[in-house]
Formats: C-alpha cells, sequence, structure tokens
C-alpha cells in the first residue's frame, strides 16, 4: 500500500541537485536529475556515513563528498568496487510537485528491505 | 571494545596488512602505527623512477594521510620505537610513554649491508633504501660533472647507476662477482646487460674488489680497489644487499635467526607478536621481493581477525626497473647433469632466451631485450606444465604453439586465465579479464578493481595488452591521459578546445567533445566547470551543482557532516571589533572548536549545515567576508608585522599583504593559492615556500613563486626582483592570471612551473609588458564577476536551501 504525499515542488531541488527531508529516522535525500528525474535514498553512505545530498549528482548516479563513493540513485547500489548500498524509496514528480511514499518511510526503521 | 594493535615500521607489507585488517573489519581495531622515517607508507620498489626522475615521490605514496585519518590509525612518525616489553605487552617509542597493545605488529623491514671498508663511514658513503638515501643522490647528482661509484652489480645497485646516470654524473658500477646480477642471471644474460649499461655511458668493472674509501676533510673523494686503481667519486653507493632488521625483537626475547622467525600463521614465538616483510625468517628462508610479502600480509591481516590461513612461499620473478633495459630471470638457472637448456639468441637485436629444462618441465628461464613471453613461460614453470609436445616451438613463445599468425598481442591472448599478469599483487589474467567485462575498460579502472600494475608498474603494458586483447578495436592505447572515463581528450586538449572552438557551457563541452556519459561525472564536472569560468568569465554562468561540497557551499565539510567557517582577515591583520564578533558567534552557534590556521585565520569548527546563512549574517554584519578556506582559489595573504614594528623590517609588509588580497581576493583558480609577504630576509612569514612570496629588501621585492609546503617541499623560485610596490603587484595579478588561464586543473603552481618551465612564466609575466598587462586586464575583467562576498549572497537569496525541503517528523505516526 502507498501513500503519496507532497513535499514541495520539483523548482525548490536545483537541476543535478539535492535537498533533504527530515523524518523521525533520519535524514532523507531527494535527488533531482539533469532530465528532471526525482530520486530518494537514505541521505547516509554506508561508507562513513556522509551526507550523499552533499555529493555531485551525475547521469543516475551521485557521489558521496567524503570519499568519491558512486551510487545508482535507481538501486542505492554502491558502483565499481566499493560494496554496499542505500536504502532507497520511491518517488516520483506529478504536476511540478515532488511526491514520496509515506508508507515505506515510516517503515523504514522495521523492514528496511521493503524500501 | 576495540583491540589495540601496534605496529612498528610503515613498509610495504604492513600498509598492505591494514589494507586487508581494515577491509574485513574497519571499526574492530584501534591501530598506532610508528615508523622510524618521517613519513608514511610509499612504494619503496619505486624508488628508482624517483631517482631517474620518471615520478616523483608523491606518486608513490600508497597511503597518505586521509587514509590513515580515515581508518583512524594514530601516527607515529619519524619515531623510533626503542623498547618493547611482552610481559606488559607495551611499546616504547622515543618521545612518549609505554604504549599498550593487545597484538603487535614487527615490521621493521631491512638494513642495508654496509661493507666494513676503512672509510665507510665518510660523509658521501651511503646506502639505497629510502627517501634519505635518494634525495642524497639526486642532490649529489645536481652538481655539474659530479662522479658516483656504486658498489654492487645487483638488482638495486644497477638500478641506482642508471638512475644517477640519467641525471647527469659519471657513473662506475664496481661488482666483485663475473657478472652482472649473478644471482637473477646466467653469464649470457648478464654479458648483454653490462653491455646495454655500457652502451649507456655507464663505467662496469666486474671481478672487481674493492679495498679502501678514500676521503679528504672527513667526506669521501675515490675508491681504491684491490688492484691499486683509484676511482674518484662525490658520492659512492653502496647497494650489496640488506639484512633484516632483527634488533628490536631480538632484545625483546623473540626467536631470531638471520630473521626474525614466524610460522605459518606469521606469528612469531609469542602469539601476540607477529611479524611480515623482510624482518622476518619463515622456514629458513628471508625475503626481499615484493610479492611474497603481500603474501604475508594478507595472512597477518587473517591471522588478527582469527581466520584460519597459511602463508605458502611461492614462486617468484625478477624484472629490473630501468628503462630500455627488458629483462626477465624466474626458477633455478645453475648447471646440472639432469637439465636441459634451449636457448635463443639474437645478436643483431641482442635477444638472449634460455628455458632451464628438467624431466620435461620448465624449472627456470631467463630472458633478455625481449621479454613479451615471460609470463606465458613463467606460468607453464609454476604450473609444472609437461611441454614435451611443444619442444621443438616452445622457445618461440605462445604465438607459435598453433600455427597462427605473429600478431604483438598474440602472446598475451595466448595465456591461460590464471597467468600471473601482476607478480606484486598475485593479479592473473582471468581477474583482469573479469573486471574488464565488469566495466573496467581502461587501465585506471583495471587498476582500481583489481590493482594490477598498481605497485612497481612494470607489467602496465602487459594489462594494456590484455585490454586491447578483450575489447578488440574498441580499445586504443591512450596516449595522453584522460580526464576521466567520460572522454579520451586530456585535461590540455580540453583547456585548448575550450579556447579555440568557443565552448561556453558545459552542455557544448559534452556535445562538441563527444562526451560518453549524459552530463559529465564527480571528476571531470569540476574541472570543466572551472575552466570554462575563467575562460568566459562573462558569459558562462558558475554551475554549483559542478562543484565539490566544500565550494557549493562556502564552507569545508568535516568527517561528521558539520561544517567549518573561516572569515577573512586580509593580510592575517584583525581587530578587537572582529575578534569579538567572531566570538559571540562561537558562543551564539554553540561552535564546539576554535583553532587558528597556519595562514593566519580563525577557523570555527563544527558548524551545522543548517546555521551556515545565520552564522555568516551575523559574520557579515561585523564587517567580515568569506575567508575562502575552502576554495580552490584565492586563500590567504600571510604577513609579517614589517617596519612598523619590526626593527628589522625594511618594508610595509603587512600593508603590501592586505593590497594584495583585496586585489585577489574572490578569484578561482586550477587550485588553491597561497601568498606571504615578509617584511626582511629572515623571512618570518614563511614566503619561500608559497605559491607567490614576496620578500622586502632594502632594495626593493624580491617575488619567488611555485613554492609548496604539503606533501611536496619546495621552496620558491626567484621570478622577478622590482623596486616598486606596485610593480610587485601588478606581477603578482599577471601571474596568477597567467596560471588561471594555462593549468590544468588540481595543479598547484609548482607542477604547473613544472610543465611549462619557469621562463616560459618570465616571458609572459616580466619580459613582454603588453602581455603583462593584457594578463591584468583580464583578470580585472575576471574579478567584476566574481569578487563578491559568497557568504552575503547566500545567507540573502539561498539560505532556503540550507534547509530541509520538507520536515515530516510530525507524520511519522502514519
Amino acid at each position: 500500500m502507498t501513500n503519496w504525499i507532497d513535499i514541495g515542488a520539483l523548482d525548490d531541488i536545483p537541476p543535478r541537485g539535492a535537498r533533504v527531508v527530515r523524518t523521525a529516522h533520519g535524514c532523507v535525500a531527494i535527488f533531482r536529475t539533469g532530465d528532471d528525474q526525482v530520486f530518494a535514498l537514505d541521505d547516509r553512505c554506508p561508507h562513513k556515513g556522509g551526507p550523499l545530498s552533499e555529493g555531485i549528482v551525475h547521469g543516475a548516479s551521485v557521489t558521496c563528498p567524503l570519499h568519491n563513493w558512486v551510487f545508482s540513485l535507481e538501486t542505492g547500489l554502491a558502483q565499481g568496487a566499493d560494496e554496499g548500498s542505500v536504502p532507497s524509496y520511491s518517488a516520483r514528480v506529478d504536476s511540478g510537485r515532488i511526491l514520496i511514499d509515506a508508507a515505506q518511510l515510516s517503515g523504514q526503521l522495521s523492514d528496511r528491505s521493503a524500501a | 571494545m576495540k583491540q589495540r594493535l601496534v605496529v612498528i615500521g610503515a613498509g610495504m607489507a604492513s600498509g598492505r596488512a591494514l589494507e586487508h585488517l581494515f577491509a574485513a573489519d574497519r571499526d574492530g581495531w584501534d591501530v598506532t602505527l610508528f615508523n622510524a622515517e618521517p613519513r608514511g607508507n610509499y612504494n619503496r620498489i619505486m624508488l628508482s623512477p624517483v631517482l631517474s626522475g620518471e615520478k616523483a615521490f608523491p606518486e608513490i605514496v600508497t597511503h597518505d594521510d586521509t587514509w590513515y585519518e580515515e581508518n583512524g590509525v594514530t601516527c607515529r612518525f619519524g619515531e623510533k620505537v626503542t623498547h618493547i616489553d611482552r610481559a606488559a605487552k607495551t611499546v616504547t617509542g622515543e618521545t612518549g610513554a609505554p604504549l599498550a597493545y593487545d597484538k603487535l605488529l614487527v615490521a621493521t623491514g631491512s638494513n642495508p649491508f654496509i661493507i666494513p671498508l676503512p672509510g665507510h663511514d665518510l660523509d658521501g658513503v651511503i646506502a639505497y633504501r629510502d627517501l634519505e638515501d635518494t634525495n642524497a643522490m639526486i642532490q649529489a647528482a645536481a652538481r655539474p660533472g659530479s662522479k658516483a661509484v656504486v658498489i654492487g652489480g645487483g638488482l638495486l645497485g644497477l638500478e641506482a647507476a642508471a638512475g644517477l646516470k640519467l641525471r647527469g654524473m659519471d657513473v662506475t658500477v664496481v661488482h666483485l662477482m663475473g657478472h652482472l646480477m649473478e644471482r637473477q642471471l646466467d653469464e649470457a644474460a648478464g654479458y648483454l646487460l653490462r653491455k646495454a649499461l655500457v652502451d649507456r655511458g655507464i663505467n662496469v668493472l666486474c671481478s672487481s674488489n674493492s679495498k679502501q674509501i678514500l676521503g679528504r676533510d672527513g667526506k669521501v673523494t675515490a675508491l681504491m680497489l684491490e688492484d691499486g686503481t683509484e676511482l674518484p667519486c662525490d658520492i659512492l653507493v653502496m647497494a650489496v644487499g640488506i639484512r633484516p632488521n632483527t634488533g628490536l625483537a631480538a632484545e625483546a626475547g623473540l626467536a631470531t635467526g638471520r630473521g626474525i622467525h614466524v610460522d605459518d600463521h606469521m606469528l612469531t614465538s609469542d602469539p601476540d607478536v607477529l611479524a611480515v616483510g623482510e624482518c622476518v625468517e619463515h622456514n629458513g628462508a628471508i625475503f626481499g621481493l615484493v610479492a611474497p610479502l603481500y603474501d604475508q600480509a594478507r595472512v597477518a591481516a587473517q591471522t588478527l581477525l582469527g581466520e584460519p590461513a597459511h602463508f605458502v612461499p611461492r614462486e617468484v620473478s625478477t624484472k629490473l626497473k630501468v628503462t630500455g633495459c627488458d629483462l626477465f630471470s624466474a626458477g633455478d638457472f645453475g648447471d646440472g647433469d639432469d637439465r636441459e637448456d634451449i636457448v635463443f639468441r639474437d645478436p643483431a637485436r641482442g635477444v638472449y632466451k634460455r628455458l632451464i629444462l628438467r624431466d620435461n618441465k620448465i624449472i627456470g628461464a631467463v630472458m633478455y631485450g625481449d621479454t613479451a613471453d615471460s609470463s606465458w613461460f613463467f606460468g607453464l614453470m609454476k604450473d609444472e606444465e609437461d611441454i614435451a609436445e611443444m619442444r621443438e616451438t616452445l622457445i618461440f613463445g605462445p604465438a607459435y604453439q598453433g600455427g597462427d599468425p605473429l600478431d604483438p598481442t598474440a602472446a598475451v591472448a595466448a595465456l591461460p586465465a590464471d597467468a600471473e599478469i601482476c607478480g606484486c599483487n598475485g593479479v592473473s589474467k582471468g581477474d583482469i579479464v573479469a573486471a574488464i567485462q565488469g566495466g573496467a575498460n581502461d587501465l585506471a579502472a583495471v587498476r582500481a578493481t583489481t590493482k594490477a600494475s598498481g605497485s612497481c608498474g612494470t607489467c602496465t603494458g602487459l594489462v594494456e595488452q590484455v585490454l586491447g586483447v578483450t575489447l578488440g578495436d574498441d580499445f586504443v592505447i591512450p596516449a595522453a591521459q584522460s580526464i576521466c572515463g567520460c572522454s579520451d581528450h586530456s585535461h590540455e586538449d580540453i583547456r585548448r578546445l575550450i579556447k579555440s572552438r568557443e565552448l561556453k557551457s558545459q552542455a557544448a563541452v559534452w556535445q562538441e567533445l563527444a562526451w560518453k556519459t549524459r552530463d559529465g561525472c564527480h571528476t571531470c564536472r569540476p574541472a570543466i566547470n572551472y575552466y570554462l569560468l575563467a575562460d568566459w568569465p562573462l558569459e558562462y554562468q558558475d554551475d554549483p551543482q559542478s562543484r565539490f561540497i566544500n565550494e557549493r557551499k562556502h564552507a569545508n565539510i568535516q568527517k561528521d557532516g558539520t561544517f567549518s567557517v573561516v572569515p577573512r582577515m586580509f593580510g592575517g591583520m584583525t581587530t578587537s571589533d572582529e575578534l569579538r564578533a567572531i566570538a559571540d558567534a562561537a558562543d551564539k552557534y554553540d561552535v564546539p572548536t576554535i583553532h587558528v590556521t597556519g595562514g593566519q585565520r580563525i577557523d570555527l569548527l563544527g558548524v551545522k549545515g543548517e546555521d551556515l546563512p545565520a552564522i555568516w549574517a551575523d559574520l557579515n554584519r561585523a564587517g567580515m567576508v568569506s575567508g575562502h578556506a575552502y576554495s580552490k582559489g584565492l586563500r590567504t595573504v600571510k604577513t609579517c608585522v614589517g617596519k612598523d614594528h619590526c626593527r628589522f623590517g625594511t618594508r610595509d609588509s603587512s600593508g603590501l599583504g592586505i593590497k594584495l588580497e583585496q586585489t585577489l581576493w574572490g578569484a578561482w583558480s586550477p587550485h588553491k593559492f597561497k601568498l606571504a609577504v615578509s617584511g626582511c630576509p629572515r623571512n618570518c612569514a614563511e614566503a619561500t615556500c608559497k605559491d607567490l612570496g614576496v620578500i622586502c629588501v632594502d632594495s626593493g621585492y624580491q617575488i619567488g613563486v611555485g613554492g609548496a609546503a604539503g606533501m611536496d617541499l619546495k621552496q620558491t623560485e626567484p621570478l622577478a626582483q622590482v623596486a616598486s610596490e606596485q610593480e610587485a603587484i601588478d606581477i603578482t595579478i599577471a601571474f596568477y592570471q597567467l596560471y588561471r588561464e594555462t593549468a590544468k586543473y588540481l595543479d598547484r603552481p609548482y607542477k604547473w612551473i613544472a610543465k611549462v618551465g619557469l621562463d616560459w612564466v618570465k616571458e609572459r609575466v616580466i619580459d613582454d609588458l603588453d602581455m603583462r598587462q593584457a594578463l591584468i586586464d583580464r583578470f580585472a575583467i575576471s574579478q567584476s564577476v566574481y569578487q563578491k562576498d559568497p557568504w552575503a549572497e547566500h545567507a540573502k537569496d539561498r539560505a532556503e536551501t540550507y534547509q530541509p525541503v520538507a520536515d515530516l517528523t510530525l507524520q511519522a505516526a502514519e
């Protein structure tokens, strides 16, 4: 079951940029790619806890600002030689508004694999 | 509870052991690393290219400060360990109290063997072991007409001799045995090697015994041989072998022989003490080549982790790192009744190959001049393959084993998957092919995924051939290093094309220069963004999304995700009002740490990202602007107080420093740019290790450029001496603008000068006054756009973006 909630306008996030959403379980980073897709991942690199929302967004990937780990925004999986993954959540754009699935967000602590 | 691991010695083995340990368990260990050398781990086998000038020291550093910091390693470099107390389980260094350990890893390496000839303690007699020795040789070679004698015609001695010759010295090698490298080469190959070295102008004396080292005033002047010959020299390098460094371990009561005794798990006679590297003795053998040391490192790490692992010595091969001398040797090549040889010679090309067979198996191989097939032979040898069926054509290599036509890459193509390509890191052809099939489609990517060619580098060509064979026509061995995986163009080409084809947006660069990715990556985007804003300040709009976080947020991100805030203090001068405002801001925003930086600024560390716009606004109100302590741009101008206060000061150094900083601040450049102005040659502002430094003297201003005091320590080189303050300012601006317009992104000025040459810079900045003025004019245009306080701008217009876009904490119950 999904529960889409509006967290802001697409234009609140610059293209190839990110902002965070504060949740009860920590910050979630909302990414906007160069072609206006949006993705939501935990704002925490599994390597050293770097804030992924501060990284450089390229293609459908983001590079962690601390040690240059690169993650796929689509899967949350680390790319290249690094191994690790970031929990990701459903997000979409509707009429210029960004929606994310609150059902997944609230379930994030009890059942991360569902994300 | 973390286990305390103390490591004595930061060599290649211990560095690799720590890598394995952290890869498996990053948080389980509290590591303290002692090193007698005043630096961390570097690739010691690459000192030869450093000596010859083919590489710079930073290129051979394997673990930098960041790595130690990231892994929480406490570094005690430049400190010898004086005592191990195994009963108390403590280690004592030269400074400091005994340090407790749960596990101890001894990696004290080896000492060079110094022949106790009369005069061996003279100044100028050195070994070839560490960076100090290398630098001593480089220094000696810098004197025109200087002479060197190298005692020892083994691997190390010959690499030293070739390097010194390349640096222009007159070099003689004195070798006790009848032919060079007698432990690795047979006589024929030794002869060819000698011939090649003599052709390069190196004097080689074999079967020569040294008798005495002669000196004058405590300094070496010549080596006297047994037969009375005197060889004059300014330095004498002894490279006759190494001895495991067991002193500390023996004193601590650990079992030692030639080396520190270890078992298959790399445990010494004390189960809490492990040892790896050149200091150990395992089943009677000691080790000098890197491949088995890496195996030991892996086993030691596994033992520490409680995993079962056994060290098994493996066959090792040798290659000489002298450019242009291709030789290879492996296995056993002594004579014997049960052995047969297959020999191939081509005297005109200087090629010699010899395989030593026993029972139809290869047990040894020596090659000189053409070593392309060496991995294939080495593979047959290690696998003890029966070669009876291909014996007739064996020596011609794998390309001839199926009648296939000759192709330069055929030898590599014919290698089986388990053939070893990178001996240092034990990487097989199969590993590399797997990496390539997994997407690693250039040398850098293969190196990153497999470590192949990452240590001594001699297999680089082979790795490229494997790339060529695997990728076919898709792989072209690149002439110059491309900017990143997104493009085949080098930085230099891209800068040129941006100017010549008037590319004024990132999209134009991506399209016109055939970018392979949609919108670049974290490596190329900041570089392209910089090139565009430097070349087209009026047309191009700076793209914050193509900047590293520090430059995008105008603050330095710290490892916990907080930021640091450094207000600008022009010329390092401040006021009580500014200090009061800084103190108030620190209190108001709960700043946990306040630090005074090396550039005479105050650093507020630990500021939360959301608070940045507010703290900036407070500092703005007190008249302060961003100090750009985070930027690839103008950083600081450090000054002394000059003649207003100092009794030695010749001029108003702080005044000049303030003027320079007021002119230059806000500008971006390929890398950070630091200045200093000293009021007299006593140089209290340390102007001689800055990117640009001015020293005031009675007659005017001495301007030096290309200094550094980071990874490299460089003294500035004199650019000009001028009489007026205005001319000093003009030259500084012109120099900075020339650097901004032509340097590669992330090259500091000293690296840029090394590439373009100081004379080239002088022609444009000093000699040609029109060009100097044009540079100053272009800088002014750029500053009209970029000299603005980003703090004020962000605090006013972008404060919102520093906050979360939404706060769902109240809806968490949904």
